[in-house]
This record gives C-alpha cells, structure tokens and sequence, in this order.
C-alpha cells in the first residue's frame, strides 16, 4: 500500500521543550492510525505540525510526497490534510446542519461574487452540499438534531459534530484528535464504528486517544510518543507488550495501558 | 419559505416607498425642509456604518471607518475641484480608492484580534486626519472648499441625473440620491449576509482556527470584507464633502468613527439592517436632547449605557409577542 503520509524526523521546540523529537514514521493510505501517550507526550503538537498550524523546527511532513510543512493552513486542507481539534471546535451559533454545510467549502466551485449573485454553480454548490450533509448527518447518527443550534448539542453529539465536520471537507486524511474524550462506554463504541465508516469511505484517518480499549480496536498500527519522542510503532498486540511502552505508562500513577 | 421571500420583498418595497414617496411629500407639504438634510445625514451615516457592521460580521471591532469617509471626502473633492472630473464619476472612484488603500491596511493589521484592532483602527482614524493636514494635494487645514454642487449624469446623451444647480432644492436631490444609494447598499448587505460568502464570513466571527481547517482562506476572505467596509466608508463621505460643498481634515474624526461603531451596536450586531436603525435613532437621539443644553452628552451617554444593559443584543432583538424569531 502507498504511503499518504511521510513525517520525517519532525522536531519542534517550544523555548527549551522539545514537543516534538526527531518523530518519524509514514501512514498508509486508508489505514487508521492511533497516536498515543502520556498527556504532553506531545501529540496534539504532532498533529498541529502535521497539518501545518505549526511550523516545524527542523524535519518535514510529506502528503504524497509533496513537502507540506511550512503552507498555510487552508492550503493544507485544500490538498486533503485536515485536522479536527482535541477541544471540541464547531461553529457554536450555526445549526448542525449548517456547520456541516459550510465544511464543504473545499469542494464549491463558485466564487465568492458567483455565490453573491446566485450563479448556477452556487445554486448547484448550495444543493449538492445540503445532500451530502444529510449524508453524512445520517452516517453520524446526528440526522435528528440537524436544525438544533450546535452550542446547544449535548457533549456526545457534539464529539460526533466535530468529525461530521471534518469528513464534509472530503479529505483524504483527516486528523481526529481525542474524538471519543467525555463519552462513556456506549458513546464511545457508536463513534468507533462512525470512525470505521469514515474509513470505509476511503479516508485515511490518523487519531490521538487515551481511551486505550478503543485504540486497541480501532487501529491497525499505533505510534507512541514519550515526552516528544517516538518509543514504538506496530500493531496493538505489538505495543501492548513492549517494555518500553509498559514502562512509559507504569511511571504515571493512575494511567493504564489496559493490558 | 416562498410566502416568507414575497413578504420580505413587499416590506421592502412598502419602505422604499415611504422613503421614496410618503417622506418627501410630508416634508414639502410641512416645508420642514432641514428634515431633508437631517435624513441625508442617517442614510449617509448608516451606510458607513453598514461597511463598520460588516467588519464587526467577521469579528472585528473596527474604530476607523471616519478614515475612509475622510478618504472618500477628499478623493471626491480633489478630483472634483482640481481636475474638473463629474461627481459622478468621482464617486464609485472615491470607494474604490478606500478600498484599495484598505487592502494595505488591511494586510498587517487584521491578523489582530480584538482590542488589538479596535486600537490599531482608531489610531488610524487619527492617521488619516494627519495626513490631510500634511499633503499638499489635501490643501492642509484649509481643506478643499467652495466643492461644486454635481452636475447631470448623462448616458447616452439621456439624462439620468438632472444637474443639481437646476434643481429649486438640491436638498431634495441629494436626499433621493443618498435613499437610493442606502436602499441599494442595505440590499446588497442583505445579499451578502444571506448567500453562503456571509455564511463564511460569519464563520470567521465564530472561530478562525476551525474555518481555515476546513480550508477558507481566512486572510482573504477578511481583506475582502474589509475592502467592502471601507468603500462603504468612501462613499459616505464622498457624498458628505458634495453636500456640505467642503471638506476639512477635522470633517470626519475619532468622534464620528466611535459614532458608527456605536450605530451598529444599538441597532443590534446579528441584525443585518440595525445599523441602518442605530443610525436613525443615535442621530435623532442626540439632536432630540438638544433641549437638555449641557446636560445632552450625560443623560446621552447614560441611555446609550442603559440600553446597552439592557439590550445587549441591540433594539432589533426587541420581539414583540407574536413576532416569530429569525425575520
Ligand atoms: N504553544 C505552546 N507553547 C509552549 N509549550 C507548548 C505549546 N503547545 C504545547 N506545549 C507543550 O508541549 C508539550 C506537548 O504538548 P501537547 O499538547 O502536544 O501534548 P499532548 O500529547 O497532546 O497532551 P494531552 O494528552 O494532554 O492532550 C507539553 O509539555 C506542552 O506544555
Ligand atoms: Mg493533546
């Protein structure tokens, strides 16, 4: 399989912190991928940097072997690199349909005067959006609260809202940052298979998650960060008996692997 | 949604007929013929604070759109006065010049946030008035006088406008011209709010980090918002110089561009067409505690804060039972 994704020895400092150390490791096309660690292991900066919100100190991402580190963000997102955020980020004051519809941006082929105007490809835009939406509010299982103001969402809805969000750019990979946060068990197993359904439609999909049951499930290969560096890589039977990972989560009292 | 869409077009029309018509007959009829500056004045003030209102849409606090009016002023005037050039032309000029200069001004400052920009802006209200006083082309203090009233449009040979020397009330005309120009532009703000560039823009006001992850390109689509504001601005005050036949560098200043910001915030800041009330009601506010001598700017100022408690949401959120939400 062809590697969407290449980080390569990714640093990024923060005055005398390394964040981020010498990270390096490649994603596959349409596989998921968990990022996982101790709090401040780093990865919500990984993402940051993945998805060019930072900039690096030294290495580079590569999206399909284009060097993407260092473009502006919406530029990143253009090319199909999309972040969602680990605090849950929605346009609070949209209903949830119109927060979807907007995250369809990347795909309008009207321009900003075509949409001022009601050209034809803004009325075919507005149309083609709304259906996806529906979509895609379907798949998310938020189909019911869809004209509901977003900020009056209920916590696991509103995890859900933020990947409805980020499928709708249509991205080839979509960063989910702590997406499963704040829901007990139940929630948590509906969003796995939402994720899964994601995948299904041919995105690859990279997350950062502590609740380690899920991340077991879910992913095909995990990476382990450790204040800012990488201590493993493979699959979850793999992780789950590396000493080195046993040993970073052993140093935290109340943190368990799971195992 | 249909019914919904034919009543907003009647209500509008049933305005503009009032405006148009119902207005200008009571007031030669009561020949209260200052009425018809008085009104000039709020179309005039409430379309620079539409482009104020737009900036606030994307969340900021903009503190300088009298920068503009002036720039506008001067634009008009300059070319009027020193180069014989129609108003008419002058005009659409005078907007777009603010907006090009907006773009320049734009670019560095609105990366910055919130008082960061509301200073920054106010600072250039001060700027633009510097500036007059320094270049030659402003004519300093002395500012440019004596402004010739505009003459006809003509396209054509087919006389659009009638020159406003023929005209037995030229308050008249520019009172139509500035309605028409109002009508025009809180119609086109209508638009703009309402088509999916408002939904954008409005997604910036909520969350900036969230809109460029979803791939809008945040510095743009501000720069083009600001641009829109600040032509606003222009030809508010290039309208104003024409009337008032003047412009000086103290003709729009730091008071005039809180006034708008203020315009925007008592008509209500989610309401497309508070601005246009704001304007109406600060303006006939303060002419109306005239009659309060030196106590006007204190019991002025106390209602403005009283109703800023109040209404928080501005006078358009006021709902009377019955009204359904979202009109
Ligand atoms: N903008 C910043 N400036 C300075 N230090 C930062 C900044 N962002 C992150 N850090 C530091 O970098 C380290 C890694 O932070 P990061 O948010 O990436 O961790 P994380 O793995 O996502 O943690 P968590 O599991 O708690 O979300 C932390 O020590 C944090 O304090
Ligand atoms: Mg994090």
């Amino acid at each position: 399989m062809a590697d969407v994704l290449t980080i390569d020895k990714l640093t990024r400092r923060f005055g005398g912190l390394y964040a981020v150390n010498n990270v390096s490791f490649n994603v596959a096309e349409n596989e998921i991928l968990s990022v996982i660690g101790p709090n401040g292991a780093g990865k919500s900066t990984l993402f940051k940097l993945i998805a060019s919100f930072l900039r690096p100190t030294s290495g580079e991402v590569c999206f399909k072997g284009e060097r993407i580190s260092g473009l502006a963000p919406h530029i990143v997102a253009r090319k199909g690199v999309v972040r969602t955020f680990q605090e849950t980020t929605i346009f609070r004051n949209m209903s949830v349909r119109e927060n979807v519809i907007i995250a369809h941006h990347l795909q309008s082929r009207a321009t900003l005067f075509g949409y001022f105007m009601g050209s034809r490809n803004a009325r075919q835009d507005e149309q083609s959006f709304g259906e996806s939406a529906d979509d895609i509010l379907q798949l998310l299982n938020l189909d019911h609260v869809a004209n509901e103001l977003a900020s009056n969402l209920p916590h696991g809805n509103l995890r859900a809202l933020g990947i409805a969000i980020g499928l709708a750019t249509n991205a080839t990979v979509l960063l989910l940052d702590e997406p499963f946060a704040g829901m007990n068990h139940e929630e948590t197993m509906r969003t796995v298979q939402m994720v899964q359904g994601v995948r299904d439609r041919g995105v690859t999909v990279l997350l950062v998650e502590h609740d380690m049951a899920a991340v077991m499930k879910i992913s095909d290969r995990i990476v382990v960060l450790n204040f800012g560096e990488k201590i493993a890589e493979g699959t979850a039977a793999e992780i789950q008996h590396d000493e080195r990972v046993i040993e970073a989560y052993l140093g935290i009292e109340d943190e368990s692997i799971g195992l | 949604m249909m019914p919904g869409k034919l009543a907003k077009t009647a209500g509008f029309l049933i305005y503009a007929a009032i405006l148009l018509i119902l207005v200008p007959r009571l007031i030669d009829s009561y020949e209260r013929w200052d009425l018809y500056y008085t009104l000039t004045s709020v179309a005039l003030l409430s379309i620079a604070s539409a482009g104020v209102w737009l900036t606030f849409f994307i969340g900021r606090i903009n503190i300088g759109q009298a920068a503009y009016a002036l720039i506008g002023g001067y634009v008009s005037a300059v070319m009027v006065v020193d180069h014989g050039i129609s108003f008419w032309w002058t005009l659409p000029a005078a907007g777009l010049f603010c907006a090009v200069v907006s773009v320049f001004v734009g670019l560095p400052i609105l990366r910055l946030r919130g008082v960061y920009f509301a200073m920054v802006t106010l600072v250039f209200t001060e700027v633009a008035k510097m500036v007059a006083l320094a270049l030659p082309i402003t004519h300093g203090a002395s500012g440019i006088v004596n402004i010739p009233l505009p003459g006809a449009l003509e396209i054509f040979g087919f006389t659009l406008i009638p020159d406003f020397n023929t005209l037995d009330n030229s308050r008249r005309g520019f009172y139509f011209l500035s309605v028409v120009l109002m009508l025009i532009c809180f119609l086109g703000m209508y638009r703009l709010v309402h088509s999916r560039m408002g939904r954008l823009c409005f997604s910036l006001q909520q969350n900036e980090e969230l809109a460029s992850s979803i791939g809008v390109n945040i510095s743009y689509l501000r720069i083009v918002a600001y641009a829109i504001s600040s032509f606003l601005g222009g030809i508010g005050g290039a309208i104003f110089a024409a009337i008032s036949q003047s412009v000086y560098p103290s003709s729009f200043a730091v008071a005039d561009s809180i006034n708008f910001m203020l315009n925007c915030f008592l008509g209500g800041l989610g309401y497309v067409f508070g601005p246009m009330l704001g304007t109406f009601v600060l303006y006939f506010g303060w002419d109306w505690l005239f009659q309060t001598g030196k106590y006007q700017l204190l019991i002025f100022s106390s209602i403005l804060i009283a109703l800023m408690l109040v209404l928080p949401n501005g006078l358009l959120s006021i709902r009377l039972p019955g009204w359904k939400k979202n009109g």
